[in-house]
């Protein structure tokens, strides 16, 4: 929102200097973004009349032009733009001028001829964003002098307001003037209003169908109207707010809008003298002010001429093309209304148009703003026609549906309770007089009327808010809250950094991939896409599923890698999945993936080992089971009982070719949700057994088709209560052991309890273990 | 009473000689330690002389032999000792030379073989964060990331069609009921969850993953983190919330760094502020959105306005960490890319 200081400066005398009322802008929620000094003149830019034009022969883009500054020397000018004619007046930038831009106006030749300066546009002097070529000057201008000067542009300062939501009163100047002239403890004048007399009573007949949509329609009349140009500093200041000039009348009802927050509407009083407000037929069409024909809803408001129900105006958005001022226009009847907000913004969305109006009506207006704003219109107008005349008797039509001023009732010790400072009453009522919330006290209690210009008051917290911000958050102090909670980590949360620290000990990387998959990444990871959710407004089909697991993110990180000559890297990831669930949320719930290129089913399983270990956690491994995806012969589900808790071991070789990754890579999922919410039971201490150990070691063929843990089960269980600790020292498949089959050598080491093992019993032990076995389907290896 | 001179003795002298000679010319410690056990064992000559001392009937002269046969082996046993220490001292510094390495070199393997993961930098920032308001006496709550129209909107002061909405792009999942499930947008609806689940006094903070419709550039991020602070308590005032920020402000950037607030809107607070940090160089750092809670979402989160206050803030964990490492663009902490990761230690 831009915002000018010459008018803050007419409305209230704050300080001159721009920078301290920016500081006190940003003091009171008003962030100011930006600050331009606009309207500098450039020194060495002169007005200067086009004498005559010529092309040249070999430089068909730019026209040479001949101009006199005045001075009574033709300068040469070679010039790009295409709007100017002889007998213009233009500004000239001399040689030596240096530009706003920075550029310095230097003699530049085209072929061989040499330019005695530049002609110059809108943007170029820094007067305006947008131009389309050269700018004209009137054609009385004198010559010489400065364009600044002739266009009557003031110095001026803009501030760029980063407005919040609730201050629907600061999209016009007086609403940041009333909290400037309240900070700096001076009297709030508004805009200069001199109406002149007033005319004889004149009330043009207004009917209100839709008396929830437009709860208040005033008409005020205006006559003695000759329609022209606007004042020099009506034009300049509406060019620094970034609005074009059009003509007296148009631009005095945008002026009145900027300044006072009323959008209005003239309309020729000759052409449409009597309103009706209705919602559109669906169907009926408008054409707006910008040229387009508009097809209307049934919920948009439409302003029509009662004369022939004919719309005349998109209620709060913008007015109609047939309806425009013309220059035989002499009569006026300004429209001040007020309109329900969500309809006009829902109005402004159907029709993608957002207009100064509509910006406004949909944060909330101030349904008593009217009475100024047809004030000021008729003093900005009466500076070019001075018989423009005010008539009494403005149509005031209003419905039960108005906003009207609330009481609000709040005390000291409320204040107090809120903010932590003790705020007395008189000052508390200074501090809501000054912002016009009209207050009162008896001893503690306050009582005051939110004005209709702030939509966004309406309990006592929302006073609150106004008395800390006038009061200054500055200088409301700093206090610690007297907690008797004690900061922690759940138990959760301690062993998820415990994970984390184990997996970057094993030298893997946390990558953080998308968790938006495009349809058929989860098939190609060998997953199923039934019971995903869908974004129903993605930023790209790329990213239109939500994943369902890490997999198909972490695998494609891995590629990029591989592909950016990183062929070994170890990549995880702890994050939700959200896989559909039959309530109204997902199913979601927080996994571990790891994925190694170059990893095997050893690597997996190594991983999966050391996360065991550090979170005493554990589970079998059931190789019967495949998990989807992963390689038939070298991988396994984590199960316990029938739950599965994760997955481990390589990914399938033809998902990798889909995929396009060479080589193996291992891969371990888990559930977090089950392992991170365990809370294992300290470990006991048992004393040290000081008695001497034996080991045993015993070398089985074992058939392939058979599991190593079987065999190492039946060891333990044969050993029992002696077995310390029980080792897979040696694995050997080759010359002497049968074809699918392998040597598997355990190291078994045994201690007795309260004495010293014997040899008879190391026998014995060792009997068992091969009659064990033996059971198991392996035979000891001669 | 001179003892008469019998051969053993000779014999004994001439064994020390020889002995005492071939140890100090002993030229390794191996040597040294066979030729002690081949000169002082039970097959050496000294042995040979003590087990003849049974055949010397004087007693006199047996006693005077049996003595020299002790002193011999002590001065072997002293001779050899010595000689054993010069020898082991050249042995080891041989040792010591021949087991030279390049320990740059070696530096350079250990560190291609054995090197340590990397958090993300946005793990690290949140930890960080987590660490510092722990020791201010706060708790870790998380929520679902997928959430309902009432807990990221409704619950937060924002009915339906709220034009606040507007203020966060919003990334909707497809349901029989549209727009009654979003990705959040914000942290804030664990704020209402906790305020459900947790007994009041409610001392915490919430991080977590955000979700907006916003094409990605170098400072934004369609999913990217939060960090949320929830407290509610008996007398809490907008002071409080001051205080805390600066609490924070001193613990987690440093003693030299102050904050303020400066008014602002949000729906869910009221008052509402900005916090700002300032540097010990004077420049400002615009942090995130505080306020007091408001009276609506105190009861949306099922607490008496009239026994219950509170304050939330909140701010942007990626930014944190994109700050603190000169990150340019934040694109680079999410591709994954190992070259990017690695850097960080």
């Amino acid at each position: 929102m831009k915002i000018l200081f010459s008018i803050l400066r007419e409305m209230a005398d704050i300080p001159s200097d721009p920078e301290v009322v920016a500081v006190a802008l940003t003091n009171l929620g008003l962030a100011v973004e930006e600050m331009d000094i606009v309207g500098t003149p450039v020194p060495g830019v002169v007005t200067a009349r086009i004498n005559r034009m010529e092309k040249h022969p070999d430089a068909a883009k730019v026209t040479r032009c001949f101009v006199d500054a005045g001075d009574g020397e033709e300068r040469h000018v070679w010039c790009g733009a295409t709007n100017m004619q002889p007998g213009d007046i233009v500004p000239l930038a001399t040689l030596g001028t240096k530009m706003p831009n920075g550029m310095d106006i230097a003699r530049r030749g085209i072929l061989g001829i040499d330019s005695e300066g530049m002609l110059c546009s809108e943007v170029e002097l820094g007067i305006s964003d947008e131009s389309s070529g050269l700018l004209i000057l009137p054609k009385d201008s004198p010559l010489g002098v400065s364009p600044f000067e002739v266009l009557g542009i003031e110095h001026d300062v803009v501030f760029d307001l980063d407005l919040t939501r609730n201050r629907a009163d600061c999209w016009g100047h007086l609403g940041v003037a009333r909290d400037l002239a309240a900070h700096f403890g001076v009297p709030l004048n508004g805009p200069r209003v001199d109406v002149g007399s007033l005319g004889a009573e004149k009330s043009l007949p207004v009917v209100i169908d839709a008396e929830e949509n437009c709860a208040s329609f005033t008409v005020s009349y205006i006559s003695g109207v000759k329609v022209g140009p606007s004042p020099r500093w009506v034009s300049s200041r509406l060019a620094h707010l970034g609005m074009r000039s059009i003509n007296n009348v148009v631009d005095a009802s945008n002026l009145v809008m900027l300044e006072t927050n009323q959008p209005n509407h003239a309309y020729d009083a000759a052409v449409v003298s009597s309103f009706r407000v209705r919602l559109a037929e669906a169907g009926e069409t408008l054409t707006t002010l910008d040229g387009q024909v508009r097809t209307l809803h049934s919920e948009d408001l439409l302003i029509c001429n009662d004369a022939d129900n004919s719309g005349v105006g998109l209620a709060g958005v913008m007015g109609d093309l047939h309806s425009e001022i013309t220059e035989t226009t002499t009569t006026l009847a300004i429209e001040s209304a007020w309109f329900s907000p969500d309809p006009v913004r829902f109005t402004a969305i159907r029709h993608g148009l957002r207009s100064e109006a509509s910006v406004r009506f949909e944060r909330g207006t101030d349904p008593n703003g009217w009475v100024l704003a047809a004030d000021r219109f008729v003093t900005i107008l009466r500076e070019t026609c001075p018989s423009a005349t005010l008539h009494t008797g403005a149509t005031v039509v209003r419905t039960s549906h108005c906003p009207q001023p609330i009481d609000v009732q709040i005390s000291v010790n409320a204040v107090e309770r809120m903010l932590g400072i003790r705020i007395e009453a008189d000052r508390i009522v200074a501090i809501l007089n000054a912002i016009g919330f009209a207050a009162k006290s008896n001893g503690d209690d306050v009582t005051c009327v939110v004005p209709t210009w702030r939509p966004d008051c309406a309990q006592s917290v929302d006073i609150i808010e106004e008395i800390a911000r006038h009061f200054g958050y500055d200088n409301i102090g700093k206090t610690v809250p007297n907690s008797t909670v004690h900061g922690r980590l759940s138990n959760m949360q301690q062993r998820r950094r415990i994970l984390r620290r184990v997996l970057v000990g094993l030298g893997l990387d946390e990558a953080m991939p998308s968790p938006f998959l495009a349809p058929g990444d989860l098939t190609d990871v060998g997953l199923t896409e039934d019971d995903v959710l869908r974004l129903a407004n993605p930023l790209v089909a790329d990213e239109s599923i939500l994943r369902t697991s890490l997999r198909p993110g972490l695998l494609r990180s891995l590629r990029y890698n591989q592909s950016h000559r990183a062929p070994r890297v170890g990549l995880w990831e702890i994050g939700h999945v959200y896989p559909k669930s039959s309530a109204q949320l997902p199913n979601e719930s927080e996994q571990l993936a790891i994925v190694v290129a170059g990893g095997d089913a050893e690597t997996a399983l190594a991983q999966w080992n050391a996360i065991c270990d550090a979170l005493s956690v554990g589970a079998q491994l059931d190789q019967s089971r495949v998990p989807s995806g992963l390689h038939a012969t070298r991988s396994a589900t984590l199960a316990r009982g029938k739950k599965v808790i994760g997955v481990v071991g390589e990914v399938d070789p033809v998902v990798l070719d889909v995929l396009g990754i060479e080589g193996r890579v291992s891969i371990l999922e888990l559930d977090l949700t089950t392992l991170l919410n365990e809370e294992p039971k300290p470990v006991q201490a048992r004393d040290i057994n000081r008695f001497p150990s034996s080991d045993i070691d015993l070398a089985f063929v074992l058939p392939e088709s058979i599991a190593a843990t079987n065999l190492q089960r039946a060891l333990r269980q044969a050993a029992g209560k002696r077995l310390v600790s029980i080792e897979l020292f040696d694995v050997y498949r080759g010359k002497g052991v049968a074809e699918g089959s392998r040597s598997l050598a355990f190291r078994l080491r045994l201690q007795e309890e309260g004495g010293t093992l014997t040899d008879a019993i190391l026998a014995d032990v060792q009997k068992s273990c091969v009659a064990a076995a033996e059971k198991a389907g392996a035979t000891i290896r001669a | 009473m001179a003892s008469a001179s019998i051969p053993e003795k000779d014999q004994l002298a001439s064994a020390l000689a020889e002995g005492l000679a071939s140890i100090s010319s002993s030229s390794s410690s191996d040597d040294l330690r066979a030729l002690m056990s081949a000169l002082a064992g039970k097959k050496g000559a000294i042995a040979g002389v003590k087990s003849s001392l049974g055949k010397v009937t004087d007693i006199e002269a047996r006693k005077e032999l049996g003595q020299a046969v002790n002193e011999a082996l002590n001065a072997l046993q002293k001779a050899s000792d010595s000689r054993l220490r010069e020898l082991r001292a050249g042995e080891f510094a041989s040792q010591i030379q021949a087991d030279r390495v390049d320990m740059t070199e070696l530096a350079m393997s250990a560190e291609a073989s054995r090197r340590r993961g990397r958090m993300h930098l946005v793990t690290q920032a949140t930890e960080r964060l987590e660490d510092v308001f722990i020791g201010l006496g706060f708790q870790i709550a998380e929520g679902p990331e997928v959430e309902t129209d009432f807990y990221n909107f409704e619950a937060l002061n924002m009915p339906p069609s709220h034009p606040a909405r507007s203020m966060w792009d919003t990334l909707f999942i497809e349901s029989d009921e549209p727009g009654s499930v979003v990705l959040r947008t914000h942290t804030s609806p664990v704020q209402i969850r906790v305020m459900q689940e947790w007994p009041p006094p409610i001392y915490a903070i919430m991080p977590g993953r955000v979700f907006r419709k916003e094409t990605p550039d170098a400072t934004h991020m369609p999913v990217f983190h939060q960090i949320e602070g929830l407290v509610i308590d008996r007398g809490i005032t907008f002071a409080d919330l001051a205080g805390t920020i600066e609490s924070f402000t001193k613990a987690f950037f440093g003693e030299g760094f102050t904050s303020r607030l400066r008014p602002s809107y949000f729906p869910f607070t009221e008052p509402s502020a900005e916090f700002d940090i300032r540097r010990p160089d004077g420049s400002w750092i615009e942090l995130g959105g505080c306020g007091m809670v408001h009276p609506h979402v105190l009861r949306a989160g099922g607490l008496d306005p009239n026994e219950w206050s509170g304050f939330a803030f909140g701010f942007g964990i990626d930014r944190m960490a994109k700050e603190r490492h000169g990150v340019n663009d934040i694109r680079d902490m999410y591709s994954d890319d190992i070259r990017f990761t690695e850097q960080f230690s």
